[in-house]
């Protein structure tokens, strides 16, 4: 067959063109057919079934809020409660120029300026008829400015709500934490419908930590809306009621939170406070037995009620600005050089290790020197201590002891062992935001340094880890977690804020278990009595470093002072304190567990560049453990 | 002849704003139409947006850069349009091809090139080159096309469809495949190859439904049963379908949609206005509404009638087919005829892209219209 030759006919083309259109014609007519049909069944023949559906609309559902459970102290002390406050409220789809609205707010003194980016961001995020809070605890000066111009600003309404109040303000600031205004960024990581109507979460300390219990459930309940989504009425209170036909249930109750109770002592709490006065510091104390946080306190504090009102962004500039850093928790997050207090910890593994028997002696010229080098490292005390053995050289705190065996156990068996009794990781402890402190290990250093010939280890580094000083470092917390363990014989207890929580359902209170971490099993178990021994020692000694301090006391303390170097004194320069910047003065650092002869606490205090152990760090434990001796139950 | 009517009718004085519409190459019944639907548009976005006279201002600019975009086109002769037919395509494939590997995500798609200057859908300039591609190709070809050049132009149609459905954007997808078989119909596609298409059409369901996302699925899904999701998916739906329902046949009247205005009505600015109109107007207020939009759909296809060669043909009858397309699927979805797919209302939705590429359309359709030569029989 020949192929085919086609010519372009232009007639046949446009009739074919028309023939096609007039079909594309009629099927746009079928359908636009089949759409009003469409129509008409929906607006005339169910007309009357969407009515209802619209009408039924108009009643929402509003989200009732629980109430923030309360956080006890051990004693049933409040520490966190709800007190009744106005707040400033806006609805943001009845205001029709927010920043403007904001601004004029601003103006009369009911909303501080810097807090205006915050509410239009959060505005933004929220439903446009959910109330937004723009102050959470009005005066009643601000009250009454802006009960007379209220006309002045629809949309905007003061609100009776409950408003968390911390009764002991800056003593519980750290370990309590607070709550803040529900931002933006806490949306993200919180169940959204859970939180809608909740205006405060828990930022920081067990207010965060255990956010999941002290908030509760949301309720809700049904209203009845105008036009512009204002109330009218509220259909019932928030009552249990029985399911709607179709299984929606139309309101429920808000299951409260539950509330907290902590292992805190409020008053041993204040009373470290007290100790420590206008210096910086921390002080950590710890029931040896199940890990109860009894006091955990750093100085400066903060009022954490500042934020759980509202905190203006000048007093928010004012704390960061403090050069004390009240806002830092020295007890959790400081991290400082243990200095002696780490020496019961090293005897116990020189001890384990065989590196030393536990009648050796080693005689101490003042200083010591490793082999083949002529860089001394020098003693606390210049002239020496003489012929001293483990208890010895434990009581006055002896360096060169520590220098020369702890050269002999070697930087990884050193980090081995302590990281088993406690230092060098986190205790675990419930709150967030604690610093794991340091260990020096070989390999930590191979992963530490991005320079090679930094990244050998050093016989020399060796020597002063032995004595707490060079890259080793930990926590208060730490420091009186390991201490417990010392005390505890090896068992490693998971430090805790959190003692009970109360049941949901009928309000009991619920146990939380103490967390047993791990055990450290000596060969000899008598080792363990060598080191508490050595430990009394230094409280009870003749020469012991901190027997002026404990002089006197109704129980037996096992303790050990330590004197942290921040600022490095050249070879054969004299340390004197007065001629250099207070911040580079020593801290001042005691550990201890008591009564030595069946433990209860332990301890550990420092002094922020106090100077001594023995004279700044030690009066300060004594007073606490006074404090608790006096007052524990018997 | 029609034509030789309006001959003699340009013969007659002419009065000045017909005078001004003629040396503008606009055409009076189309604009007065398009204003109409697009003044009836600013007014219910009011009340969708909860009467927010700022989010109007922007809308209006919008309006007015879509109208600017309309008198511009309308300068541009057929010719000079189907001498740039293919250029405009390649640079749109280009653009697409930019926009897979380069452009900005927004809610789950990538749809957005960021040029610098301007933030635009590369998309939407499809909308426009696949007909004019289409139209071009089939110009200087015998009618009905040969089986090949069919393939030619179903490749020309469908690949920018599928890199658009892979951003993925599904409405445009719809729209610009659309527009480019339209052309092909128009120019008398046999019908067996149109049965033939059918048939595969439904064989290729299934292999569709295997490629869908997680999103694109569960609105099929919830298209055929919203009740099953009444919180999620299907909730869109189920509260279009009582905004249209409340309204009846004379509305609740302008500002008093509770639907809209409690916020049950999700997107009820954008892809679901249909919907504040059927709450607000009721069925007069909807009945009105198409009326005009047929109005506009015919206008368009008269021009085509009218047209006087193939290029102009196709491309006036494919953009008004496309046209018609983007009002039925949006009023189909809204009122549950069809699934979801995320087709604004042309002139009314609020967003300013699609109406730009929608007047530079009508700007063709206009220039086409304004050009023709007098024929002497």
């Amino acid at each position: 067959m020949a192929p085919r030759i086609r010519f372009k006919d232009p007639w046949q083309e446009q009739r074919l063109f028309f023939g096609r259109l007039i079909a594309a014609a009629v099927v746009i007519l079928l359908l636009t057919g089949l759409l009003v049909a469409r129509l008409v069944q929906l607006q005339v023949v169910n007309h009357p079934h969407f009515a209802d559906l619209s009408q039924d609309n108009r009643i929402r559902i509003e989200p009732v809020p629980p109430t923030r459970g309360l956080i006890y102290d051990r004693h049933g002390q409040i520490l966190a409660e709800n007190l009744p406050a106005y707040q400033l409220e806006l609805i943001p789809e009845q205001v029709e120029d927010m920043p403007a609205t904001l601004a004029a707010l601003a103006e009369l003194g009911l909303i501080p300026p810097g807090d205006i980016d915050r509410i239009l961001a959060l505005a933004r995020r929220q439903r446009r008829f959910e109330p937004v809070t723009l102050n959470f605890r009005m005066d009643d000066e601000q009250v009454a400015t802006f009960a007379v111009r209220r006309q002045h600003f629809p949309g905007v309404d003061i609100r009776a709500r409950l408003r968390r109040h911390y009764p002991f303000g800056a003593a519980t600031a750290h370990t309590v934490g607070y709550v803040g205004g529900l931002s933006a960024r806490d949306l993200e990581r919180l169940d959204r419908a859970n939180y809608a109507g909740t205006s405060q979460v828990g930022k920081t300390g067990v207010e965060f930590a255990y956010e999941h219990l002290l908030h509760g459930q949301v309720g809700y309940r049904q209203v009845v809306v105008n036009a512009r989504g204002r109330v009218l009425e509220r259909l019932e209170t928030p009552a249990e009621r029985p399911a709607a036909p179709d299984g929606r249930r139309t309101s429920r109750r808000p299951v409260p939170g539950q509330d907290v109770v902590l292992g805190l002592d409020i008053h041993l709490q204040l009373a470290a406070l007290e100790a420590l006065g206008a210096r910086r510091g921390a002080v950590v104390v710890l029931d040896t037995r199940d890990g109860d946080v009894l006091a955990m306190a750093s100085t400066p504090g903060f009022d954490p009620n500042l934020f759980s009102t509202g905190i203006s962004q000048a007093d928010y500039q004012a704390l960061l600005r403090d050069p004390d850093n009240p806002l830092f928790d020295r007890a959790l997050r400081g991290i400082y050089p243990p200095g002696s207090t780490i020496k019961p910890q090293m005897a116990l593994a020189l001890l384990h290790h065989r590196v030393v028997g536990p009648g050796e002696r080693l005689f101490c010229p003042g200083h010591f020197r490793l082999p083949g080098s002529s860089h001394r490292f020098r003693d606390w005390r210049r002239e020496g201590h003489g012929h001293v053995d483990l208890i010895e050289a434990m009581a006055q705190s002896c360096d060169v002891y520590f220098y020369a065996h702890g050269s002999t156990l070697g930087i990884d068996r050193m980090h081995e062992f302590l990281t088993a009794v406690g230092l060098g990781e986190r205790t675990g402890i419930d709150i967030q935001g604690e610093r794991p402190g340091l260990v020096p290990s070989r390999e930590w250093k191979r992963g530490a340094f991005r320079q090679r010939e930094d990244q050998a280890w050093f016989p020399g580094e060796t020597v002063i880890a032995a004595i707490g000083q060079g890259y080793m470092n930990a926590t208060m917390l730490q420091l009186a977690h390991s201490t417990a363990v010392l005390a505890q014989r090896g068992v490693r207890t998971q430090p805790r804020l959190a003692i009970a929580s109360s049941d949901p359902l009928n309000g009991e209170l619920i146990e939380l278990p103490s967390v047993e971490r791990s055990r450290v099993i000596l060969e000899d178990e008598r080792q363990w009595d060598l080191i508490r021994d050595s430990m009394i020692a230094v409280t009870r000694g003749a020469r012991g470093t901190a027997r002026l301090q404990m002089r006197g006391t109704s129980y037996l303390v096992a303790g050990k002072t330590g004197t942290a170097q921040v600022f490095s004194v050249g070879q054969d320069e004299e340390y004197d304190a007065d001629a250099i910047d207070e911040r580079l003065r020593d801290h001042a650092l005691f550990v201890a567990f008591a009564p030595a002869e069946a433990p209860e606490i332990s301890i550990a205090v420092i002094v922020e560049n106090g100077g001594s152990g023995s004279s700044v760090a030690a009066p300060v434990a004594r007073a606490v453990m006074d404090r608790y001796f006096a007052t524990r139950e018997r | 002849m029609f034509e030789q009517t309006q001959a003699f009718e340009a013969r007659r004085p002419l009065t000045l704003p017909a005078r001004v519409l003629r040396s503008l190459h606009l055409d009076a019944p189309l604009l007065l139409a398009l204003l109409a639907v697009c003044a009836i548009g600013l007014g219910v976005l009011y009340s969708a947006v909860g009467q927010n006279a700022s989010l109007v201002v922007s809308q209006s600019l919008r309006l007015g850069v879509a109208l600017a975009a309309l008198l511009v086109v309308a300068q541009i002769p057929p010719a000079a349009l189907r001498n740039w037919a293919p250029w405009v395509f390649l640079a749109g494939i280009g653009l697409l091809l930019a926009t897979l590997f380069f452009g900005e995500v927004g809610k789950g798609a990538r749809r957005w090139l960021d040029l610098g200057i301007v933030r635009f859908q590369p998309s939407e300039v499809l909308k426009l080159a696949v007909p004019l591609m289409v139209a071009w190709y089939l110009h200087e070809r015998a009618l009905p096309p040969a089986f090949h050049h069919v393939l030619v132009i179903l490749l020309a149609a469908l690949a920018p469809a599928v890199l658009i459905a892979a951003q993925p954007d599904l409405g445009t997808a719809v729209l610009v495949a659309s527009s480019g078989i339209f052309a092909l119909l128009l120019a008398g596609l046999r019908l067996r190859y149109l049965f033939a298409a059918g048939v595969l059409a439904l064989a290729a369901l299934p292999v569709l439904w295997h490629f869908m996302l997680d999103y694109q699925r569960r609105r099929v899904l919830t298209f055929m049963n919203p009740e099953s999701d009444p919180l999620g998916a299907g909730y869109n739906i189920i509260q279009s379908k009582i905004a249209i329902g409340s309204g009846g046949v004379f509305g609740k009247g302008w500002l008093n949609g509770t639907q809209a205005h409690l916020e049950f009505l999700p997107e009820r600015a954008t892809d679901f206005i249909f919907a504040v109109i059927g709450e607000e107007f009721g069925l007069l207020g909807l009945l009105a509404l198409l009326a005009l939009y047929l109005f506009i759909v015919g206008r368009g296809l008269y021009i085509a009638a009218n047209a006087q060669d193939t290029f102009s043909r196709l491309l006036a009858g494919s953009l008004s087919l496309t046209f018609f397309v983007y009002v039925f699927v949006n009023a189909g979805m809204v009122s549950g005829l069809l699934p979801v797919v995320g087709v604004p209302l042309p002139l009314v939705s609020f967003g300013g892209t699609s109406m730009v590429t929608l007047m530079a359309g009508f700007g063709i359709l206009m220039s086409i219209h304004t050009r023709r030569k007098l024929l002497a029989a």
